[in-house]
């Protein structure tokens, strides 16, 4: 009987031509799970270029496969694609090339781009500071500690760490760095947790940071000249250090704090408006920052201790996607910081190695150059807003 | 039936490490009802903010409590609470690369899913919004490009859009002209009747208010005194609340003046425009309006082609074509 008053209901529905609505009991939520896109097209968009996502990822492919395909010795296009594909290569040694050291650095490349971008545009939403980096709150410096405590103290491996980085060097490195950003991400979290304010947490990071340089020049100032030159070596940043077995522990990292990210995109939009309205607007703000920190320390933590402190590509790719989608709602810049961080760091790693050349340029100012530019003009523009 | 908003002896301010709390209130037991719109007045740093942030739960009060229709302000959780009471703040946010209608849209943040997306429902709300602010215009328009006024009306739709029984706004008129704060006033005022909103509005807006609101809260270092703004300005709470040296509150005028001036006393004869504007000005110049006939008098005539002045000190008379003169005349040594 009541199924035939449901159907009833239904065709009553239908009849007003509104099966939509009819079926939605049972449709609209699972379809609005599977759609996080659905209501991308709404008026609160308007003025906004979602589609440029799509060139950014065709444009990533592409900055993909040039990564793949230049380097030190020249193997044909097609070559590579048989070895990426599983097949056998003319030459064993063009096997070995790109599975030992493109495609790895191609990934991390990626990933380091994707989990720098991201941290930035956390940082600069959070702290509501458009100078804002992922170095601000002190983890690269903590990173940078670490490894100078190895480098520069240590006498029983020191021998292969003035080599030139040999495995187990890179995994004392790896893990000093390591230990060092989550320590201070660790208290600036504890400060996260009491301190009001975010301009208060931003001068505590930028304080922290100026403690621990002056303990690395200390260090450095007592240490060796060769082992400066090992730490100085890991401070140019790199993305080709990091091996096969290395980089899955760097995606671990970069794609946990990519999805936390993703969970807290309506806290960041309402942090737009800043704390107190994003508070009035029902954001659990303590949670929303513990989250926001804690997925800053993955996505910085990693890549910092595998690539060194790569400067500048947290600070300008936020604003380059902002620029580019027209919009401040973090539901389109997360997926657009992600591809523009990628295709930034894959276009730094090109320029750095130089194609056709052997010789290969330090990371940093390779992304300096790039970046700058960047922080100048959204520092005058700022100038100009004022006056 | 419960109020929407109640205190019990609640008392405001601001706790230091190692030093004394700040105290900007105590024993404060207030009460908002549904349909009504109460201003909250009070001298600049008395702590009206610091009230209205408490009632919000923005801020921990020192003792006391805040509830809101029975339930305790601090322990409702952030999305029940914002579903209950919306706020307009005074610091307007800085600007980005929004349009009018998102920042409106995040007023429904409270009612929509994990990724705060919009069904038709939520859209329906937002254009309403929008239309009660009288910003239909303002929906497509970057944020950036708006004045502060535009975006303070933007931000008081957001408010409306999250469809709270309370609302708190925190000098929501600052930034506008008069006409859009009369504008702004009558809505709040027809919002809190239509919709059984419980609506409260600190301003600086003393006329607006007394005009308006249902009834006052004078907030002064004694404590809060409400009641209907009339019965206020009878009991002379309202001059006290607002005394200062020099200034005084005319129960006839209802506003705020300067003490009568002291200077010399000069007669106006007449009536009709000119008289009217030279005593302002002779107020305005620091002398004293008497009834005459003393030394000076003055008296305003038409001479042919515009105003003219006849000016009597002592027995000299001088004519003038403009009150500038007078007053310069006026001024200098006699």
């Amino acid at each position: 009987m009541s199924q035939l008053a449901d159907k009833q209901a239904l065709s009553r529905a239908t009849i007003r031509g509104d099966w939509k609505r009819a079926r939605r009991p049972f449709t609209a939520r699972g379809q609005r799970w599977l759609k996080p896109w659905a209501g991308v097209g709404g008026r609160e968009f308007a003025g906004a270029k979602p589609l440029l996502l799509f060139a950014l990822l065709a444009l990533l492919a592409l900055l993909l496969m040039l990564n793949l395909a230049l380097g030190s010795a020249s193997i044909p296009l097609e070559q590579i694609m048989t070895i990426l594909l599983g097949g056998e290569a003319d030459h064993l040694s063009w096997t070995n090339i790109v599975f030992k050291f493109r495609l790895p650095k191609t990934a991390t490349a990626a990933l380091a781009g994707m989990a720098l971008g991201l941290s930035g545009l956390l940082m600069q939403t959070y702290f509501r500071n458009p100078l804002a980096e992922p170095f601000v709150l002190g983890v690269s410096s903590g990173a940078s500690l670490g490894v100078a405590l190895i480098v520069l103290t240590s006498g029983a491996v020191g021998g292969g760490l003035l080599a030139g980085l040999g495995l187990a060097g890179d995994l004392m490195l790896t893990a000093a760095a390591g230990a060092g950003a989550a320590l201070t991400m660790t208290l600036v979290l504890l400060v996260a947790v009491r301190v009001q304010s975010s301009v208060t947490l931003l001068i505590l990071g930028l304080m922290f940071g100026y403690f621990v340089g002056a303990m690395v020049s200390l260090l450095l100032y007592f240490a060796l000249p060769e082992r400066i030159q090992a730490y100085i070596n890991w401070t140019f940043g790199s993305f080709s250090g990091v091996t096969t077995a290395q980089l899955p522990i760097l995606a671990i990292f970069v794609f946990a704090g990519t999805l936390l990210s993703a969970a807290l995109v309506k806290p960041l939009n309402a942090l737009l408006l800043g704390e107190d309205y994003a508070r009035s607007l029902g954001i659990n703000l303590k949670r929303a920052r513990i989250g926001i920190v804690l997925a800053i320390a993955l996505l910085v933590s990693a890549v910092t201790a595998f690539c060194g402190p790569i400067a500048f590509i947290g600070i300008a790719v936020p604003h380059l996607s902002r620029g580019l989608l027209g919009s401040s709602d973090h539901r389109l810049l997360l997926p657009g910081t992600c591809l523009a961080g990628a295709c930034v760091a894959l276009c730094a790693a090109i320029i750095a190695e130089l194609p056709g050349n052997n010789l290969v340029l330090p990371l940093n100012v390779v992304t300096a150059v790039l970046g700058a530019p960047v922080v100048m003009l959204v520092v005058l523009r700022h100038a100009r807003g004022k006056s | 039936m419960t109020p929407p908003l109640e205190t019990r002896d609640l008392a405001i301010g601001y706790r230091r490490r190692g030093k004394s709390d700040i105290r900007l209130g105590h024993g404060l037991n207030l009460r908002l009802q549904r349909g009504k719109l109460v201003g909250l007045l009070g001298p600049n740093g008395i702590g009206k903010s610091t009230l209205l942030r408490t009632l919000a739960g923005l801020q921990k009060p020192l003792a006391g409590r805040v509830f809101l229709a029975g339930d305790e302000v601090l322990r409702l959780k952030p999305h029940e609470l914002a579903r209950r009471l919306s706020m307009v703040l005074t610091a307007v946010p800085p600007p980005n690369l929004m349009n009018g209608y998102a920042l409106v849209a995040l007023g429904r943040h409270p009612h929509t899913d994990w990724l705060g997306r919009m069904t038709r429902e939520d859209h329906r709300k937002v254009a309403a919004a929008l239309r009660a602010v009288n910003g239909k215009e303002l929906a497509e328009r970057p944020v950036a490009e708006l004045s502060d006024g535009q975006r303070q009306k933007l931000l008081l739709a957001r408010a409306l859009a999250q469809e709270s029984e309370i609302m708190l706004l925190d000098e929501p008129t600052a930034y506008l002209d008069l006409p859009r704060k009369i504008e702004t006033i009558a809505l709040l005022k027809q919002l809190a009747q239509s919709q059984q909103r419980a609506i409260l509005v600190s301003t600086h807006d003393l006329d607006l208010a007394l005009r308006n609101c249902d009834s006052l809260w004078l907030m002064s270092a004694a404590g809060i005194t409400s009641g209907a703004p009339e019965d206020l300005v009878l009991d002379g709470s309202l001059s006290a609340t607002f005394r200062a040296d020099g200034i005084c509150f005319d129960q006839h005028r209802g506003g705020f003046f300067l003490d009568p001036p002291s200077g010399q006393a000069v007669c106006v004869t007449g009536e009709g425009e000119q008289a009217i504007w030279l005593r302002r000005a002779l107020i305005r110049a620091g002398f004293a309006l008497d009834d005459g006939p003393g030394r000076i008098e003055v008296s305003p005539y038409k001479n042919g082609n515009g105003p003219a002045w006849k000016l009597r000190i002592d027995e000299r008379v001088t004519l003038h074509h403009t009150i500038e003169a007078i007053l310069k005349k006026l001024e200098s040594p006699l």
